[in-house]
């Protein structure tokens, strides 16, 4: 009987911490919801409405009938219809678009007179699963539809093998490996996870080991703290990335077709964004604990809708905008631009300046809460 | 202002508050340089506040003044170069050793000829064979000495020191103050916080706070004499029931136990007197005493207002 009750005092001793911490509290129900919410609704293991450009010179019954019957499949969404090549290469380079349909000049001509012609599906298989139920039901989609289109005297070329021959070129991963996507895309988990919850944890440690307090009082400001507390673990994460890059190469034979000093530049730039992103958090954070908490409750969503885990652009839009702000969503595509797809400067400057702007807003956060005394 | 005011403490109207509640509410204090200043007064009645202002730590919600000729408005980063504050809780580094812990401060204040400055230090506080440990293995009474050597290791004219002997044996709070006079005799000027009346008495000079208001500052002496109170002394086996009994009594304003002794206070004398000439009795001893200091910040806090028990 004594057993009982002194587990009972325990217990309601333990009930009325969790109450007082409120964060905690929050996590509890809060990590619950949100991962029901991105695995039940964000999260498409076969994504649909991709976006999807189509190169075509003419406007003809049939080639209508094959964009709308792609489109009317759910998979893609053609966010472009243009007669140059350069401009859908550009897209998909870019990531903007995930495939580029080509039906080449005279399409519906030789289709008629049965010669087969060939239809150009190209595919980004930088990311092989986005790409894969799109692509293979490809052929199915458009045979099916162009067989109600071609009756009368054309009935024939409903007979037998398709009248048409489709071509996919998977690009940037023609082996569909899933490494190549996955490797590069560790380097920005990594670094959030080590520079968020390093950065977080430094100074909060400081303020609940009481050491805070010498620190101010002696010559030191603030941000020299924490100025002085980052460096090394820049280095940290300058000697992560070195050893990413290394396995991606030599364990995992991840093709690298782009330019060294583009993804350096990226990878300053992401750095720089996780490490305002943890003073940030040392600043609203009481305690250690609240900072790793913190740091958690970014990384989830960071990593399930930045395309890292999951086809972003097999999101839903709400949930695409989410992953529009988080680092992580750019610094993969800068990542995997470069290594995979060569993507220049040029075409990635986009994602440095939205990773610069969460930088901007985040110290701005971090800047308003900042103290240089104990207050 | 200039950095050589003849006072090292110089503000007026001092006043902190967190929220609605003003922790520090209009204090004054004007301390010379070169003496040794106790700084007293309950729990909470905001000398912490006061010292964390004073040292540029706690922005001020009202009130001016200076420290060191500085403003300590304006110019807190210089006076934090020529003070040294040592916290109430032990504040430096437990993972680093004593030797670490003391190279970090001198390579902040960036002082010149690093190595030799240490290593005095670790010979002046007798560690130097232990300068390897980790500082979280020293004992309360070592970590409150390293502490001490860290904070004056820069040559501060102004030492602030909050409560820097609560829970360390007596042998231990001697050798602590034996160090605190030396530096003083040195020219620092020390503002040191505590509850321990024997060492209020060790200070040349004392500021007594209460409710965050100065209530009384002055010399031992003087501040016992201006309590205008009289003392009696109770000794004998039957002391224990008297305490009870005489509380309330007209003229006994204040009873406390000493020991085994119960000291009766009053700033009447002649009421006083009588209420006592009422307990004689013939297992109980009475002498009239010289008041201690206790005796007077009891009667000073309840004048004050202050229940001294809801303040342990």
């Amino acid at each position: 009987m004594g057993a009982f009750f002194r587990i009972w005092a325990v217990m309601m001793k333990e009930l009325t911490q969790m109450r007082r911490d409120r964060l905690t509290f929050a996590m509890m129900f809060g990590v619950p919801i949100m991962q029901l919410i991105l695995f039940g609704y964000a999260i498409n293991m076969d994504p649909k409405n991709l976006p999807a450009a189509v190169v075509a010179e003419e406007q003809t019954p049939i080639v209508r009938t094959i964009i709308h019957a792609m489109e009317n499949s759910g998979y893609y969404d053609f966010i472009l219809q243009t007669e140059d090549p350069d401009e859908s290469q550009t897209l998909l380079a870019r990531g903007d678009v995930a495939f580029v349909v080509t039906i080449p000049t005279g399409f519906t001509e030789r289709l008629i007179r049965g010669e087969r012609p060939e239809l150009l599906i190209e595919a980004d298989a930088s990311d092989p699963a986005a790409a894969s139920g799109a692509v293979s039901s490809a052929q199915t989609i458009i045979a099916s539809a162009l067989a109600d289109e071609l009756n009368g005297s054309l009935s024939y070329l409903a007979q037998g093998p398709p009248p048409f021959d489709l071509r996919v070129q998977r690009l940037y991963n023609p082996e569909g490996r899933t490494q190549y996507n996955i490797v590069p895309g560790l380097l920005g988990v990594i670094l959030t996870m080590t520079l968020v919850m390093i950065t977080g944890m430094a100074m909060t440690r400081e303020v609940e080991q009481g050491t805070m307090e010498n620190l101010l009082a002696m010559p030191a400001k603030p941000v020299e703290v924490m100025l002085g507390k980052i460096f090394p673990y820049v280095g940290v994460g300058a000697g992560q990335v070195f050893v990413i890059l290394m396995a991606a190469h030599f364990i995992f034979g991840v093709p690298f077709v782009g330019n060294l000093f583009v993804l350096l530049l990226g990878v300053g730039v992401f750095m720089l964004a996780n490490l305002a992103l943890g003073f940030t958090f040392s600043t609203l954070a009481q305690s250690q604990m609240q900072a790793m908490q913190l740091t958690f409750f970014f990384f989830l969503p960071s990593i399930l809708l930045s395309g890292f885990m999951f086809p972003f652009r097999g999101m839903p839009e709400w949930a695409q905008m989410i992953g529009e702000v988080m680092p992580l969503t750019h610094f993969l595509r800068i990542v995997r631009g470069v290594m995979l797809k060569g993507a220049s400067l040029g075409e990635l400057y986009i994602q440095m300046l939205a990773m610069l702007a969460f930088v901007i807003v985040v110290m701005a956060i971090a800047m308003s809460r900042y103290r240089r005394t104990l207050d | 202002m200039s950095g050589d005011s003849d006072l090292a403490i110089d503000v007026r109207g001092l006043v902190k508050r967190f929220g609605d509640k003003a922790a520090v509410n209009g204090v004054d204090i004007q301390m010379p340089r070169g003496k040794v200043w106790g700084f007293l007064g309950p729990n909470g009645s905001g000398k912490t506040t006061t010292i964390r202002m004073i040292c540029g730590l706690l922005k001020i919600s009202e009130g001016e003044g200076s420290c060191l000729g500085y403003d300590i408005k304006k110019d807190a980063s210089r006076i934090k170069l020529k003070t040294g504050y040592m916290t109430q809780k032990f504040s430096f580094w437990s993972d680093l050793t004593i030797r670490e812990n003391l190279e970090f401060v001198a390579r902040l204040y960036q002082l010149p000829k690093m190595k030799r400055v240490v290593d005095e230090t670790l010979e002046g506080l007798g560690l130097a064979h232990r300068q390897r440990q980790l500082a979280g293995a020293l004992s309360g009474g070592w970590k409150q000495r390293l502490a001490l050597a860290a904070v004056t290791m820069h040559g501060p004219d102004l030492l602030l020191l909050d409560e820097p002997t609560a829970g360390v044996d007596p042998q231990a709070r001697r050798d602590f103050w034996d160090e605190i006079h030396h530096l003083s005799r040195n020219g620092m000027t020390v503002l040191v916080s505590t509850h321990y009346m024997d060492e209020a008495e060790r200070c040349d000079r004392i500021v007594y706070l209460a409710n965050g208001q100065k209530v009384t500052e002055g010399r031992v002496q003087n501040i016992i004499d201006r309590s205008g109170l009289v003392t009696w002394r109770a000794e004998g086996d039957a002391v224990r029931d008297l305490s009870s009994e005489i509380e309330g009594q007209d003229g006994a304003e204040h009873v406390a136990y000493f020991g085994s002794a119960l000291h009766v206070s009053g700033t009447d004398e002649a009421r006083l007197r009588d209420t006592i000439s009422h307990f004689q009795r013939p297992d109980v001893e009475w002498h009239e005493v010289r008041p201690s200091l206790e005796d007077a910040f009891i009667a000073l806090m309840a004048r004050a207002g202050v229940d001294q028990r809801d303040h342990g």
